[in-house]
């Protein structure tokens, strides 16, 4: 069997267990949760989790060196998945704590202003993903599916062409981001079932490049 | 747009699944395991369980559920009974829950929900209320009291007033349950869920009274729910996650149909 070394980031942000069982149940049997820059350095995948604050999360992946390794680690051209906050924490800047973050991809974080009061922040439950492009780790899933949320901030990439995915709450926003061999979700895909799942298993059989 | 969400219920008791009437009376229906996986994949949006488990030195057994369903359920999941510290609340989300739920013990000591979501985030705190309708007094001003211990000893805090409270405080998102209308499967305290889904600003999940699709209906519409508990009109097999949710559908209610 192939053995694959995933590296799920450990910055002290939500329940990154959560990720490992879901990465056990699609076969990535050595998914491995660590805090240690160098681990992230070697591993072949790596998984940027997280809940929470990007505040403070910005501030513990700087105290553990993990912002460089992170960096440094993307620049190398190996897949690299983010999840959440982890969507979030890639970009330039955040509004949340007007934080300096990765800034692995030009854009910006922003807080949900909603014009209908009738719509909660935090957006919380299940919302549909409308795919704007075709990716590698989007092959099982389709068009209008529908992943669980649960965040009060939300990415403004200035690319356009970064954007794979968009869903509504009271006006569209980027749910799903990639660029070279870096992709994110704003929605929790291990806790999303089947499908969510599926975009894991995807992602554990691509290389970090795409079709030209 | 966001779906609503059909949310079961699970009572544990020492590591079984129990469901009671009117709160009193519980009985044992079957392995809590195997139920939320049937539901998982039946299209279940999120799961519950209450640990109902009497003695202390049990407790660790619904740790050991916790970490069964994380490892084959991938849809979040709460849990709550018995939690008091953020040191109880730590142990079951590292078991795999998503999210915890306090109830009978934040309103004992309310700063246990600003200690718990400090510690590990409002949305992962759900504050559980159990209400009884009563008369309009100066103290419980909106005709609904909040009651602890399972229903059995009035607090005198009015309800409204502590969700409001419960909100500020940190709780992520709301479970109103009311104990008139419980185990009746006679319908959702409307009027109660509604009252409550407008005077927060977090997500409210109606429980309390299931019985028909119908009353599903009716609380995600005129109640106002975010989401609404299932438990005894799934249990025995009435219904089903997947039946429920395409009557839905059919009435115009948005719910997740493909999973």
């Amino acid at each position: 069997m192939e053995r694959i070394v995933l590296a799920i980031v450990d910055y002290d942000a939500g329940n990154l267990r959560s990720v490992q069982r879901a990465c056990q149940h699609v076969g990535i049997s050595d998914a491995e949760i660590t805090a240690d820059p160098e681990r992230v350095r070697v591993a072949d995948k790596v998984i940027f989790p997280g809940v929470g604050s990007s505040e403070s999360a910005v501030v513990t992946l700087q105290a553990r060196g993990l912002d460089d390794a992170l960096t440094e680690y993307y620049h190398s051209g190996k897949p690299l998945l983010g999840i959440c906050l982890g969507s979030q924490i890639v970009l330039d800047h955040s509004e949340e704590g007007d934080k300096e973050c990765l800034g692995l991809l030009a854009g910006r974080v922003k807080r949900f202003q909603l014009a209908d009061a009738s719509l909660k922040v935090p957006h919380i439950g299940w919302n549909s993903v409308d795919i704007v492009r075709d990716h590698p780790v989007l092959r099982n899933i389709k068009s209008g599916d529908e992943f669980y949320f649960v965040h009060s901030y939300f990415v403004e990439p200035a690319d356009e062409a970064t954007v794979y995915g968009r869903t509504n709450y009271g006006g569209e926003f980027c749910s799903m981001l990639g660029r070279n061999n870096l992709f994110t979700t704003q929605f929790h895909l291990e806790k999303s079932g089947r499908l969510g799942l599926g975009i894991l298993d995807a992602f554990k059989e691509w290389d970090g490049t795409l079709p030209c | 747009m966001l779906s609503k969400r059909i949310i079961a219920c699970l009572d544990v008791r020492d590591g079984n699944l129990a469901k009671s009437i009117k709160f009193v009376e519980t009985k044992d229906i079957g392995d809590p395991v195997a139920k939320a996986r049937e539901y998982y994949e039946d299209g279940l949006d999120e799961l519950v369980f209450y640990d109902i488990t009497a003695s202390s030195d049990k407790r660790n057994i619904m740790l050991d559920v916790v970490e069964s369903v994380a490892k084959q359920v991938f849809i979040p999941f709460s849990v709550g009974g018995g939690i008091r510290s953020v040191e109880d609340a730590n142990k079951l989300l590292w078991a795999g829950a998503e999210k915890i739920n306090v109830n009978s013990a934040a309103v004992q000591r309310p700063d246990l929900i600003d200690e718990c979501s400090h510690a590990v985030g409002a949305q992962n705190v759900v504050l559980s209320v159990d209400i009884a309708q009563v008369d309009v007094s100066d103290r419980v001003p909106s005709g609904y009291e909040v009651v602890i211990n399972g229903g059995r000893t009035p607090t005198g805090r009015d309800a409204i007033a502590w969700v409001i409270e419960g909100e500020q405080r940190g709780a992520g998102e709301l479970v109103v349950n009311s104990i008139d209308a419980d185990g009746t499967r006679e319908g959702y305290e409307l009027k109660l869920t509604r009252m409550v889904a407008e005077s927060v600003s977090i997500p409210v999940i109606a429980s309390g009274g299931a019985g028909e699709p119908e009353h599903l209906y009716d609380v995600l519409t005129e109640g106002k729910a975010d989401a609404a508990l299932v438990a005894s009109m799934v249990h025995y097999g009435d219904y089903t996650v997947s039946g429920l949710k395409r009557w839905l559908s059919n009435k115009g209610i948005k719910v997740r149909l493909k999973y």
